[in-house]
């Protein structure tokens, strides 16, 4: 096809700006309007280039909106298997006017620029330090097409073929994944491959190819592409959850919706239709809680997923369930706050509000997955902890994570695995005269038996309230009563310290004073500084956390090192904070790295960060050094 | 304190029921409610109806929430688990309960506050959706516990101890009940046992959400102006000597109205309640009928009382959600995890 008049590519690079040449190390970004389809061509064009054996990190910008503003679909294409987000555009996906000239600002130099040039625009509206591409494709479309409604969904096929050719992405492994996604539907599978090769032949015949460039390589290895709401859902179906209440949130939401479908695929009973699996979305979040509780109270395994506003609503009852000790399972998928905050963008900022949840004197378990990956193990371990420790875990994900496919290791899991329902004594136990008092240490670890509603007919029954009690469950207010309930908590989350997954080592290639403390969606961009940092003879001995309450050789790593760097996504440094008050530690000791605008942190930001300090404390030291010279 | 300490004796000759126990077997623990308290009756009414119902004690879970009524639980069913929860949120807590083991009676216990001010959302909720329970508000207009702050089921222009005139209209949670889709909905009053008992009976036996407003006086917030037995004229003409709350014991208000009579029921406040029982001849079978027979009476200044709804074929949450037999909470891995195998189908298709 000829290039229609409208559609001359401008191919203007500015004088002595060369452009980027770059194989299997690119971040290109998708600009997009809100509702128009894009989001599955993007996603396609994604895995097309995972399928040729290159790692991609990509990551959804969206607004608080259904329809009409603008979003962003980022893929940071690496050979080098780097999942953090890189900041800066190499290439940039124009097709949202409104955002035009920040998404333009946003270009590195030599970078390029893809748009529809169906309408011709002005030189004055491109920078003369880009390569310009343009494509007629709303032309193209509506020569092709005569639904208004597929002129638009197929403009987004036809530039994913374009950008195929553009970036040598082999079109074969694109239809493909439409053979995949489009299976038994014969007719739009047709009509996708159709526009695709009109998006690939255009770009034949027209347009040159770029200097950023897609190599098939083997660096993808076994790993699976999922997002973290789903592998939180699924571990959830295999560690045993029966009962699931939540009120929609942003951006938690998929996670009760994955549920359901994980459990409409694997938990109904084939012979009957009957369902293994209770869903409730309930009027708020108030509600959800309410039935996790209950359902945690009658010996069923339950789980809800909210996000920092759900979590507010639900202090009251997490109070009530540490108190009177019923297992819950709270998925937190984190987002920008405080009140409304930023809905649709990252942060790890409810970290102490989950923590001390609540009013009296309460402490919870807290888990922080790294990726989907660990959303899987870590969302089944919550179930068993809970259990186990009768009262409530909160898996603290967040919107990166959660909201973002990210590569990761497949999920495992041993079959012989059995649920670990902690001390639920049984009727034949009761009968058998065991001794049963409700809040009663028998065990030494702080964690009293219990007995489920029904069991036996006249030994094992109590009253739970939220009111102080004796050992035996009796209303009691008197002083020692409440004072040996309160320090048995204690203990027992002593115990929960022993019990949850330990924080990950990776220690400096030498030796090292100093040390770097992160968690959660942090890891891939950490690993990546890490390194960066190694290169520029900086050397950290860095611990992931997984838990609170923090385990022993937390203590020990903060001993052994004379400053920890603490980087976390929030304003107030509130895992420092945790680590300062649980751990009597100095603070002057734990330097804060925040990042907190609600994009996920980079590898960039944390080099920067870290070195300036160092360069800081050494520039310091030196010059103390003169003046007690 | 409507029950004495008791020695827990059984006396070879005390009559049982079908499944073994004696009336004394669904006891609680002695009732630390003020004496007259027309909650107190209530419990004696659950009481009696599970013993006639030859409920085994510990097949029933009792939740509540937080006030006077919702203390209750604690004083029936002994040998059942009960849950005094947060202050509203019996309805969801016990939805959830419910879902975890079908098997259990569920009886959801609540006051006019609890249920009609702070937890007005979830007693609705709980209605629309069919949660198989028998929930009984124990309504006596004030907070209790609280000390008698106006409930939102205090009639226009009620005043409180205070002296304070509620301007707000009362919230008629038989009429919602009716409108939100409770599949049986009766009014009682805890001083009329021979009509209350059935009442309950029938709400326990009940395929899907069961809705009970009793009317149930309290002693303690009487603020009739002028009696020297009022909490306000107690207190004041005490202040000398002591700091201590007073709340005089009254008698248990009771009454005896056959089918279709109408009554005048002093209250402990001097105030006048008119309870019109329903006529044999009434048909519980339509929910319209029932709320506009409801609306025409209460215009006249009449509470009816007695079954006005019920759908004798109601399902629940359970058979909406079509979930299993068995209780989800005994169902093992077995039952629930799909295994490895199909865990590694699953790695496959998300490469
Ligand atoms: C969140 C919360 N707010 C307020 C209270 C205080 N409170 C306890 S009981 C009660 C009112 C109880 O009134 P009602 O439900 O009518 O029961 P009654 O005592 O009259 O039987 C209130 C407001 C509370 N426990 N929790
Ligand atoms: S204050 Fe009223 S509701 Fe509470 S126990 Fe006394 S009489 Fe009953």
């Amino acid at each position: 096809m000829a290039p229609p008049e409208g559609g001359k590519a401008h191919g203007t690079t500015g004088a002595g700006v060369a452009p980027i040449e770059a194989v299997n190390d690119f971040v290109i970004k998708f600009a997009n309007v809100n509702g128009s389809g894009s989001a599955s061509a993007n996603e396609l064009f994604a895995k097309a280039i995972l399928r040729m054996g290159v790692p991609v990190s990509p990551r959804n910008i969206f607004p608080s909106n259904i329809q009409g503003l603008p979003t962003w679909y980022e893929v940071r294409v690496t050979e080098e298997g780097h999942l953090g987000r890189r900041g800066g555009t190499d290439m940039m996906v124009a097709m949202n006017p409104q955002t035009w000239d920040a998404d333009l600002a946003e270009l590195e130099p030599g970078g390029y620029l893809f748009y529809d040039s169906t309408r011709p625009l002005p030189p004055s509206k491109f920078r003369d330090d880009i390569r310009v591409i343009g494509m007629p494709l709303t032309e193209i479309c509506n020569a092709v097409y005569q639904d208004p409604r597929q002129r638009q969904l197929f403009k987004n096929i036809v530039y994913v073929g374009a950008l195929a050719i553009l970036l040598g992405i082999e079109p074969e492994v694109v239809e493909k994944l439409f053979g995949e996604q489009y299976k038994g539907k014969e007719k739009l599978l047709a009509s996708n491959v159709q526009a695709l090769h009109l998006g690939c032949d255009f770009a034949r015949e027209n347009l040159e190819p770029l200097g950023l460039r897609v190599r098939r390589a083997d660096r993808v290895g076994d790993r699976i592409f999922v997002d973290g709401n789903s592998a939180a859902a699924l571990g959830c179906v295999y560690g045993g959850a029966t009962v699931a209440a939540w009120y929609p949130i942003t951006p938690s939401s998929s996670v009760a919706e994955a549920f359901q479908k994980y459990c409409t695929k694997f938990r109904v009973d084939p012979a009957t239709g009957q369902q293994r699996f209770a869903i409730v979305q309930a009027e708020d979040e108030l509600a959800s809680i309410g039935m996790v509780v209950g359902a945690g109270w009658n010996g069923a395994r339950a789980f809800t997923a909210t996000s920092g506003p759900g979590i507010s609503l639900m202090a009251e009852f997490i109070g009530l369930a540490y108190f009177a000790e019923i297992p819950v399972t709270i998925i937190d998928v984190q987002r920008g706050g405080p009140s409304t905050g930023m809905p649709t963008r990252t942060q790890q900022a409810d970290i102490l509000a989950c923590a001390y949840a609540s009013h009296g004197d309460t402490k919870h378990v807290l888990l922080f997955p790294e990726d989907p990956h660990e959303c899987f193990e870590h969302a089944a371990a919550a179930l068993d902890l809970a259990d186990r420790l009768q009262t409530p875990v909160f898996l603290m994900t967040d919107l990166d994570i959660g909201m973002n496919q990210r590569l990761c290791a497949p999920f495992t899991w041993d079959d012989s695995k059995a649920y670990d329902r902690g001390k639920v004594m049984s009727a034949e136990e009761l009968e058998a005269g065991r001794d049963f008092g409700r809040y009663k240490d028998v065990d030494g670890d702080g964690i009293p038996w219990r007995t489920l509603p029904g069991t036996h007919p006249s030994k094992g029954s109590y009253f739970t309230r939220g009111t102080t009690r004796d050992a035996y469950a009796r209303y009691s207010e008197r002083g020692p009563d409440y004072i040996y309930n309160m320090e048995r908590l204690l203990k027992k989350f002593a115990t929960a310290a022993t019990l949850v997954p330990q924080p990950v080592l990776r220690p400096a290639a030498g030796k090292t004073e100093l040390g770097v403390i992160y968690f959660g969606s942090t890891s891939p961009s950490m690993h990546e500084a890490l390194q960066a940092l190694e290169a520029r003879g900086i050397h950290l001995d860095a611990l992931r956390l997984r838990a609170f309450p923090f385990p022993d050789s937390v203590v020990q790593f903060l001993a052994q090192h004379r400053q920890v760097f603490v980087v976390e996504q929030n304003r107030d440094a509130q895992m420092r904070s945790l680590l300062v008050n649980e751990l009597d530690i100095d603070p002057a000791r734990l330097v804060r790295v925040l990042h907190f605008d609600g994009t996920p942190i980079t590898a960039r930001f944390i080099v920067q960060a870290i070195s300036a300090h160092v360069r800081k404390t050494q520039a310091a030291g030196a010059a103390g050094t003169k003046e007690a010279a | 304190m409507t029950y004495l300490a008791k020695p827990r004796l059984h006396h070879p000759t005390l009559a049982t029921n079908k499944v073994g126990y004696t009336r004394r077997d669904y006891e609680g623990k002695i009732s630390t409610l003020c004496a007259g308290c027309g909650h107190d009756s209530i419990s004696a009414a659950i009481i009696e109806a599970c013993w006639e119902l030859d409920i085994e004690p510990h097949r029933v879970a009792k939740l509540s929430g937080i006030g006077c009524s919702s203390k209750t639980p604690d004083y029936f069913l002994g040998a059942s688990h009960g849950f005094n929860t947060v202050h509203g949120r019996m309805p969801s807590v016990l939805t959830g309960a419910n879902l975890a083991n079908r098997d259990l009676l569920y009886l959801g216990v609540s006051g006019d506050g609890d249920s009609a001010s702070i937890g007005l959302g979830q007693f609705a909720h709980a209605m629309r959706r069919g949660v198989r329970m028998a929930y009984i508000v124990e309504n006596n207009g004030v907070y209790g516990l609280t000390k008698g702050q106006f409930s939102a089921t205090a009639d226009q222009g009620s005043k409180s101890k205070k002296g304070l005139v509620n301007s707000d209209s009362p919230v008629d949670l038989v009429a919602m009940a009716l409108q939100l889709g409770a599949s049986y909905v009766g009014r009682g009053f805890s001083g009329n046992k021979a009509q209350l008992v059935p009442l309950i009976k029938g709400a326990i036996s009940h395929g899907g959400a069961a809705f009970i407003d009793v009317i149930s006086p309290c002693v303690a917030f009487n603020n009739h102006p002028g009696s020297t037995k009022s909490y306000d004229y107690v207190r004041e003409h005490n202040e000398a000597v002591s700091r201590i709350d007073f709340i005089s014991g009254r008698e248990e208000i009771t009454v005896d109205m056959g089918p279709g009579e109408v009554v005048d029921v002093r209250q402990h406040d001097g105030t006048l309640l008119r309870l019109r029982s329903l006529h044999p001849d009434y048909n519980p079978g339509d929910r319209y009928a029932a709320m506009a027979y409801m609306q025409r009476h209460q215009e006249r200044g009449e509470v009816v009382t007695g079954l006005l709804y019920v759908d004798p074929l109601a399902t629940d949450l359970h058979t909406a959600l079509n979930t299993c037999d068995r209780p989800l909470n005994a169902l093992g891995p077995a039952e629930l995890c799909p295994g490895a195998e199909a865990l590694a189908r699953l790695n496959a298709s998300l490469r």
